[in-house]
């Protein structure tokens, strides 16, 4: 086993362990700190192959600024009295079944590919190489994409504000 | 394999010189902040440790160690514990990618002075920083007290607001160097310094960047007459004084930022380039400790609209007209 490997095991490892243990804490605070762990090991795992831009984004983006808004709205809201409860039937039930689904795609995957071909090499590319690629092969689906957030930008605005145009009172809307 | 442990060998002293500078000046600096900011005040400022009170630091350090760790009985253990490591950690680490000088050859191999040149090197950076915010969020949440909470709260807002503008403040820097790495934005900036081509830019860095240290006029996380000292009141010792040298470094570290991407790095005439990096950090953090001294605090609306209707849409504009001056 290389070392490429070895570390490959070992943050594969560390994303499961650290995915599992957030999907299962009651405690709303302990599940968002592991799930930034996680998202930090993703991080080192496009490192790892040869995807440094990919890495920062993951944790600029996932890692700090969309995890910072769940920790910011679970501070808000104080959950109380949940620590103590298990997870209702009806929450564990379909979690269990997309589970199974997708484990048993993993399954037939791995059974069906008889092939010996080997993995696919790391694509290292430096950020310029990385835009450019992006921007000239893939500028539709990417415009397309800016296309949406911006509806999702403007359909924020609209329920942020009543009928009349005027913005609601901080007390209202953090309700 | 001698070559990769003359590497290391050299890694290791970089990170060495690095680090120690970088504390030792955090501490001086905080007497360089009371100083100053005495004499702002119509004050002395500490004069009774050593000559002019230049052993006050080190008394300081002393007093903080030798005090009792407390941790409150409702508070959440392990983060409460942890967290003021994550605030200081993340900004030490910060100062990895910023150059203080050009390449050396020592025993006929050339040395960077950076300690890692990575080509991601200004996201390197904005990562550790969005980092940094869980520290206070995390610290103020697992102290389990209201003040400490509401400080938490408002620190996580305050850092995402302002993460934008500073983001997008440097986008024109990065359109003109045509490289994330620090290395490179320095040596792009060989014949004249950023600030020259790109003020507004600079303006909304510097703004953006004093509300990421959470300092006077931003300082509503930790706002001492509203909210006791927010979100670091429970801690005692060495813990709170973790979040101290988190603040200190984070100013140099914001100074090193301003003087690589605005005032030139380490580019100066006759002196060498350490010397003229440390000159400019100083230079940022006493502009820093000034306005400190000068202006009062921002209301938390007014420190919203600033970030969100003022700063990000300057910055947008301004990434524009970069644009189109560099299409043209």
């Amino acid at each position: 086993m290389t070392i490429y490997s070895t570390l490959f095991y070992l943050l594969a490892v560390l994303i499961l362990a650290s995915t599992a243990i957030a999907v299962t804490r009651r405690n709303m605070v302990h599940a968002v700190i592991y799930l930034v762990i996680s998202f930090f090991g993703s991080a080192l795992l496009f490192y790892l192959f040869g995807a440094p831009l990919l890495a920062a984004l993951e944790v600029i983006i996932y890692a700090g600024a969309i995890m910072i808004l769940f920790l910011f709205i679970v501070m808000m809201l104080r959950m109380e009295g949940l620590e103590d409860r298990l997870f209702p039937l009806k929450q564990w039930l379909p979690a269990v079944g997309v589970c199974f689904v997708y484990g048993m795609v993993l399954v037939m995957l791995i059974v069906s590919d008889t092939t010996d071909a080997p993995p696919m090499p790391a694509a290292a590319a430096a950020p310029a190489t990385f835009g450019q690629f992006l921007f000239q092969r893939h500028w539709l689906a990417i415009e397309i994409v800016s296309m949406l957030l911006l509806i999702a930008l403007v359909g924020v605005l609209r329920l942020g504000r009543d009928a009349g145009g005027k913005t609601r009172p901080e007390s209202e809307v953090a309700q | 394999m001698s070559n990769w442990i003359a590497g290391f060998i050299v890694l290791m002293v970089k990170i060495a010189v690095v680090l120690g500078a970088l504390l030792l000046s955090a501490a001086y600096l905080v007497w360089a902040e009371r100083k100053l900011l005495g004499r702002l005040q119509v004050r002395l400022g500490p004069n009774r440790a050593g000559k002019f009170g230049l052993l006050q630091p080190i008394a300081d350090a002393l007093k903080m160690l030798c005090k009792e760790d407390i941790v409150p009985s409702a508070a959440d253990r392990v983060i409460f514990l942890l967290a003021p490591a994550v605030v200081a950690l993340t900004a030490l680490l910060m100062f990895a990618v910023v150059p203080f000088g050009p390449p050396i050859v020592l025993w006929g191999r050339e040395v960077p002075q950076v300690v890692s040149d990575i080509n991601v090197a200004l996201l390197y950076v904005f990562a550790l920083s969005t980092l940094g915010v869980y520290g206070v969020a995390l610290g103020g949440w697992a102290s389990n007290s209201k003040f400490a909470l509401l400080g938490g709260i408002r620190g996580a807002a305050q850092m995402i607001s302002y993460e934008l503008a500073l983001g997008l403040s440097l986008i024109p820097v990065v359109m003109m160097a045509g490289s994330f790495s620090l290395v490179d934005i320095v040596n792009a900036q060989a014949e004249m310094p950023y600030i020259v081509f790109q003020p507004v830019a600079f303006a909304i860095f510097v703004i953006a960047a004093m509300a990421e240290s959470k300092r006077i006029p931003f300082d509503l996380p930790e706002a001492e007459n509203e909210l006791g000292a927010g979100f670091h009141t429970e801690y005692s010792g060495m813990r709170f004084g973790l979040f101290f040298i988190g603040e200190y470094v984070h100013m140099q570290v914001l100074g090193a930022l301003t003087a690589v991407f605005f005032l030139g790095g380490w580019r100066g005439p006759l002196l060498p380039g350490p010397i003229w990096l440390f000159i400019k950090i100083i230079l940022v953090a006493l502009i820093m400790i000034w306005i400190r001294g000068t202006l009062p605090r921002l209301r938390y609306d007014q420190l919203m609209a600033l970030g969100w209707k003022v700063l990000i849409p300057a910055s947008l504009v301004n990434i524009l007209l970069t644009g189109a001056f560099l299409l043209v």
